[in-house]
């Protein structure tokens, strides 16, 4: 869950590779509008076709600890306290009291001003910190400042930042704003791991989230991200699937591995197996793995939990046996 | 010409919507005679946790309303049930045999009941609740609360059985999921056609029609039940492995009761069964 030092090493030679792409503005463009178009309908059937597999017992078992592994367990409210942060840091690292053989999740993703807090608490669990960082949830700062917010959030012992992209800049087409914009933040990251949020809900067409997926990932980015879940709509299906495919042509192409996170609006155990299913037949068992893929949730971790104690005990859990978050 | 019959599909009632059965199977209920009358949907252990999720849901909502509320939106069912009274009456003749006058008594009984029991709405924390005498400065108040989700097996009596199982359960406040009788199931689901459109929030009545046997052992050991009403178990062996199941979260369970009159007058003991006593102490004078 550290982020390793062969990925970074890739990072920096495929950064070689597309030195012709992001030479210019317009150059830039070419590629990214010389992707292949999303044909919107085949692809929303695609992602409902895979939703309709049915997986049970062990299977599901497997499914559910493995979800429990990738929750980003998540609070990004106004009305954070410390004492909110510690209970979800402590419960990341048990989520279920009841059951030792319960697995953690992989990080907590709170706003910069909590990082310490949870790492605090979080000690040397092995549970990540991730922070939103560079004016979340709207991106709309000048560069110092985000540059300043995330260098904040990596001192406070942030192990990833989850930055937002500029959605106007990249909505009006200047493209190698947002492709430096990355880079600036990655290079403020220093070893923290670097996810780009999207905001897919902003993007209005699939062939956006396409080129967004390839700008990020050439810019660096270890994980890309669907939305801030401030945004409606948040993760969908269709949206995960098109980005799936993006970190596996990237792959194929360059060798090195990006992660990919759906968040917001996940919310029960059956969502998060499609989400799973779509992984494993899309971009292929190798991102079945936390390191790989995450979910951006909070309410999901309760329904993985009471689904979990279903298939221990056989009867059927309730909400009252599990914190609220 | 001859008009081709509208043939009516019985579903489930889930959360104030009538979904089929997410197992997709379903089951011939036959009349008197042993003739087709319809198909019921058979529910599976999936659709009562469904309907647990959706009782659940409206707990808040409902036990929150004024007693007050509570007792008008319970004579509004009688009064929608009033106004289907002649479906009413032809389908319970066609399911249990029985003559027009039999059938009419029975509507008239399941009507009267409900009005009985929405009076009760607001009276039953006065008859019940206690100031209590304490030895020191201070007002000590019990007053009974809902439980919360509560099971119910619903007798043979198809239309006055179900109500009176049910409506001493909404009216406190409970929210409740109800196996209709597994013989009689099609008026349980013209109920809930009735409560739908009665102004009772989706979720406080959910009706799940199938094998009682099938079902009930899902709902008795699911842990967000709160109570569980044996009623309509006919089979004690079955009935003691349902209570046994019930243990587990500590349910209130209300034992077997199949041979019930139910024009009979019912008295209180349906309503109180399924509340908790809460004791407040307040200072005096501060």
């Amino acid at each position: 869950m550290t982020p390793t030092s062969s990925s970074t090493a890739s990072t920096a030679s495929s950064a070689g590779v597309f030195d012709d792409i992001v030479r210019s503005e317009s150059s830039l463009r070419r590629f990214l509008h010389g992707l292949p178009g999303v044909d919107q309908v085949g692809c929303e059937a695609r992602a409902a076709g895979l939703a309709t597999r049915s997986i049970k017992t062990t299977s599901k078992a497997f499914a559910i600890d493995l979800a429990i592994r990738m929750v980003d367990l998540t609070t990004l409210e106004g009305q954070d306290t410390h004492g909110k942060v510690r209970a979800l840091a402590s419960k990341a690292m048990r989520p279920d009291p009841a059951d030792p053989s319960c697995p953690a999740t992989a990080a907590v993703c709170v706003y910069p001003d909590m990082v310490a807090t949870a790492k605090q608490t979080l000690g040397e669990s092995g549970v990540n910190v991730a922070a939103v960082a560079t004016a979340f949830p709207s991106g709309r700062a000048a560069m110092d400042i985000k540059l300043a917010d995330t260098r904040d959030a990596v001192e406070a012992g942030a192990d990833e930042i989850d930055m937002v992209i500029d959605r106007g800049a990249f909505l009006s087409g200047r493209y190698l704003d947002v492709y430096e914009e990355i880079v600036q933040v990655k290079e403020a990251c220093g070893d923290a791991h670097l996810k780009v949020i999207f905001e897919t809900g902003e993007l209005q067409t699939y062939d956006n989230v396409r080129r967004a997926s390839w700008l990020a990932m050439m810019a660096g980015g270890h994980f890309i991200k669907t939305s801030t879940g401030k945004v409606q709509p948040a993760a969908t299906l269709p949206v995960t699937l098109i980005m799936l495919e993006a970190v596996r042509d990237f792959r194929d192409q360059t060798g090195q591995m990006v992660g990919v996170k759906p968040a917001g609006g996940i919310k029960t155990t059956k969502d998060a197996i499609k989400y799973l299913v779509m992984v494993n037949e899309i971009a292929g068992p190798d991102w079945l793995d936390p390191d790989w893929f995450r979910f951006g949730a909070s309410t999901l971790l309760n329904d993985l939990l009471m689904q979990r104690t279903k298939m221990t005990t056989g009867r059927y859990s309730g909400p009252d046996y599990f914190t609220l978050d | 010409m001859s008009r081709i019959d509208v043939r009516k599909t019985y579903k489930l009632y889930i959360g104030g919507q009538f979904p089929r059965s997410e197992s997709g199977r379903s089951y011939v209920v036959n009349d008197a005679k042993g003739r087709l009358i319809a198909n019921a949907a058979q529910a599976s252990r999936k659709d009562a946790r469904d309907a647990v999720v959706a009782a659940r849901a409206a707990f808040g909502g409902w036990s929150g309303k004024t007693a007050y509320n509570r007792a008008q939106v319970v004579y509004r069912i009688a009064e929608v049930l009033e106004g289907r009274r002649e479906q009413l009456e032809a389908e319970l003749r066609a399911a249990e045999g029985i003559s027009a006058a039999k059938a009419r008594t029975y509507v008239d009984a399941a009507i009267d009941r409900l009005v009985w029991y929405a009076g009760w709405a607001d009276k039953i924390t006065q008859v019940v609740g206690n100031a209590n005498p304490v030895a020191g400065p201070f007002f000590n108040l019990s007053t009974p609360e809902p439980s919360g989700v509560i099971a119910v097996v619903a007798p043979r009596g198809a239309l006055l059985g179900l109500v009176s199982v049910v409506a001493p359960l909404i009216v406190t406040g409970n929210t409740v999921v109800v196996i209709a009788s597994q013989d009689n199931p099609l008026t349980a689901i013209t109920l809930g056609e009735v409560m739908a459109t009665s102004d009772l929030p989706g979720g406080v009545v959910n009706v799940l029609t199938g094998s009682q046997a099938e079902i009930a052992p899902w709902l008795a050991s699911h842990m967000d039940v709160n109570g569980l009403d044996l009623t309509g178990v006919e089979d004690a062996e079955v009935a003691r492995e349902l209570e046994v199941a019930a243990a587990d979260n500590l349910k209130r369970v209300r034992r077997p009761a199949p041979d019930t009159d139910w024009l009979l007058e019912p008295g209180l003991d349906r309503m109180t069964r399924f509340m908790e006593t809460k004791t407040v102490w307040h200072p005096i004078g501060v």
